[in-house]
């Protein structure tokens, strides 16, 4: 536990872990900064527009930073990790590909002059969903980075660090918007308890436990799946009570992600993110 | 915000005193002084404020829908990031512009419900479709450079929120123009394909960028009593060569080119650019709703406004201590 690695220290079973683990933190971070960045520009208020987009963009930053710690490890340049992946490549959970639209989202949708998933969001979008989410994982993700700022890998603790400085704004918008929506009105309540339902087995999804947890653990990398779930859902049910919120019991998680097993979600979005980059994929854009 | 009672304020002509506090005023004015919300000031002066403000508030955030639509495809992480940094800047001078204009007695409310029933305008070009990505990098370097220019000199006005506002909004603009820049150089000396692109996108994008500082002096019936006042302190024609004259050699630097129905050409002698005049009535007809994606632009506007309805009313009832009961 004493070892304290960086790229060149690592055992090759070590660096198969630290990989498999960035992929995991990296694919994250880029989906959840992209999904919460399509309400850019038409969120429910402006104050809230703008606090959502600056969360998505510092996500994103923090795809950006994961990436880089892969490429030092021999792995493909940063844009092209995002951008040339196919889902089946990407280890996020299913949790951060949802998209924004409750499950009976069906109808026409009128050509609105925006992307259609854009176009789709205007129309069918909840903002419960998304403040939901938010909230779900931000609390896991700063659980996530408190553990790994005493990573072993020496990297990847001095990115947590940083990480978890700003995550402290993300966790006060979340915090409080959970409240405010949560307690504000009968209909306010109703949404983010149904919001709650629906995306709660996904985000236990976030915790899905991989080969290389123990390896992991044991070489003081990264804590294991199961315990930072534990450690959440301990964290997490006294904010949701005190909200008013029923936190689903008995839940079955979505698990498969960090497999590369994924939605259609998923693979929509990737459709989404990568088709400019595509055209060119040598080129600077 | 209430609007004290109009006996009070004796601001129109006519009015008790008006003519006396109009002489004060205006000499204020012309000494630069900067007007401040509680302020003797007369109607049309605070009318012709809100007017503007109210336009200036509605393009940010119309001008968000534009660009947010190409967030999802911007093809790199720094150009995702700084795409969302962007738009997210654009929201919040919307923002900061309709606190400015509630300084003058409308809230921000009234201003956004009068946009969505299509009672109150935005800026020419956000009447028009972003069809490529190029048509992004477009917008960020040659609609914010147009935009900086008029900014630039409406930062310099008489009332003093609408200046403050401007001012910190032209400190983050400078940001945009970079980023636009930046990624019109990356298209110009691209590929073919990203040449193209963005030769196709600078010919949509010209006859709205011609159009985007208003009518010429000729047509503009406002003109001369906003400068009076130092609303404004250039002529939508000299703001526009103002443009010209910085940004045309620069994009002839990248190669790219200007349609030839524009005819343009610099006169030595006068070191000012001739041009064909754009169809002014052309731009009134857009401005008034009827431009290309008008209709989806208010309507997209509309449907976000109506979505977020219980959110805004959530927080409403936080803020003034309204809560639902716990459940038992």
């Amino acid at each position: 536990m004493s070892d304290k690695y960086t790229p060149d220290t690592l055992t090759p079973e070590l660096k198969a872990a630290v990989i498999d683990l960035l992929y995991r933190l990296a694919d994250d971070s880029i989906v959840i900064g992209h999904r919460n960045s399509e309400w850019t520009g038409i969120g429910p208020i402006l104050e809230e527009d703008i606090a959502f987009s600056s969360t998505a963009q510092d996500k994103m930053g923090h795809a950006l930073a994961f990436y880089n710690l892969l490429h030092e490890l021999g792995e493909p340049k940063p844009d092209d990790l995002a951008f040339l992946r196919d889902a089946k490549d990407f280890r996020c959970c299913s949790f951060v590909a949802m998209s924004h639209l409750p499950a009976n989202a069906e109808g026409d949708v009128p050509e609105l002059m925006n992307n259609p998933t854009r176009n789709r969001l205007i129309v069918h979008g909840d903002w419960s969903i998304s403040l939901m989410r938010q909230f779900l994982f931000v609390e896991a993700d700063v659980l996530r980075m408190h553990a790994l700022e005493s990573s072993t890998y020496q990297p990847l603790a001095a990115i947590a660090r940083k990480i978890r400085g700003e995550l402290k704004y993300h966790l006060m918008h979340a915090e409080s918007m959970l409240r405010h929506l949560a307690t504000g009105t009968d209909e306010s309540r109703k949404r983010m308890q149904q919001a709650l339902n629906s995306v709660y087995p996904h985000a236990l999804g976030l915790f899905e436990p991989t080969q290389h947890d123990k390896t992991l653990a044991n070489a003081g990398i990264a804590p294991g799946e199961t315990h930072l779930r534990d450690e959440w859902i301990e964290h997490i049910t006294p904010l949701l009570a005190g909200a008013g919120l029923r936190q689903p019991t008995d839940v079955e998680p979505v698990f498969g992600g960090r497999k590369g097993r994924h939605g259609d979600e998923l693979v929509a979005l990737l459709a989404d993110m990568q088709k400019i980059y595509r055209m060119e994929p040598t080129g600077t854009w | 915000m209430v609007q004290p009672t109009r006996e009070r304020l004796n601001d129109q002509p006519g009015d008790p005193g008006f003519e006396e506090n109009l002489a004060k005023f205006e000499a204020r004015v012309a000494r630069g002084d900067k007007v401040e919300p509680g302020d003797w000031m007369p109607d049309a002066y605070r009318q012709q404020l809100i007017r503007l403000i109210h336009v200036h508030a509605n393009s940010e955030i119309c001008g968000a829908l534009p660009e947010g639509t190409w967030i999802p495809h911007a093809p790199s992480l720094k150009r995702k990031m700084a795409l969302v940094a962007k738009v997210q800047d654009e929201v919040g001078h919307g923002q900061l512009l309709y606190r400015a204009a509630e300084t003058l007695g409308k809230s921000r409310e009234e201003m956004i419900d009068e946009l969505i029933e299509g009672k109150a305008k935005y800026s020419n070009v956000f009447h028009y479709p972003a069809e490529t990505w190029a048509d992004v990098c477009v917008i960020a370097w040659l609609i914010d450079a147009a935009a900086i220019v008029n900014q630039k000199m409406m930062a310099e006005g008489s009332y003093g929120p609408y200046a403050r506002a401007l001012k910190r909004i032209c400190y983050e603009e400078a940001f945009h123009l970079t980023h636009g820049y930046d990624m019109c150089i990356s298209m110009a000396t691209g590929t073919k394909l990203q040449r193209d692109m963005l030769q196709d996108a600078v010919n949509r994008w010209w006859k709205p960028i011609m159009m985007f500082h208003g009518p010429s002096d000729k047509e503009s019936k406002h003109t001369e009593l906003l400068m009076r006042w130092r609303i404004k302190l250039k002529t939508n024609d000299a703001q526009r060569q103002e443009f010209l004259v910085k940004y045309l050699p620069k994009m002839f630097n990248l190669g790219l080119t200007v349609p030839a129905e524009w005819d343009l050409k610099f006169d030595e002698k006068t070191r000012t650019w001739t041009y064909n005049e754009p169809d002014w009535d052309e731009f009134v007809h857009v401005v008034r709703g009827n431009g290309p994606v008008s209709a989806q632009r208010l309507e997209t506007r509309r449907l976000s406004h109506e979505h977020g309805r219980w959110v805004r009313e959530a927080l409403a009832a936080a803020a003034s201590g309204r809560r639902v009961p716990m459940p038992n």
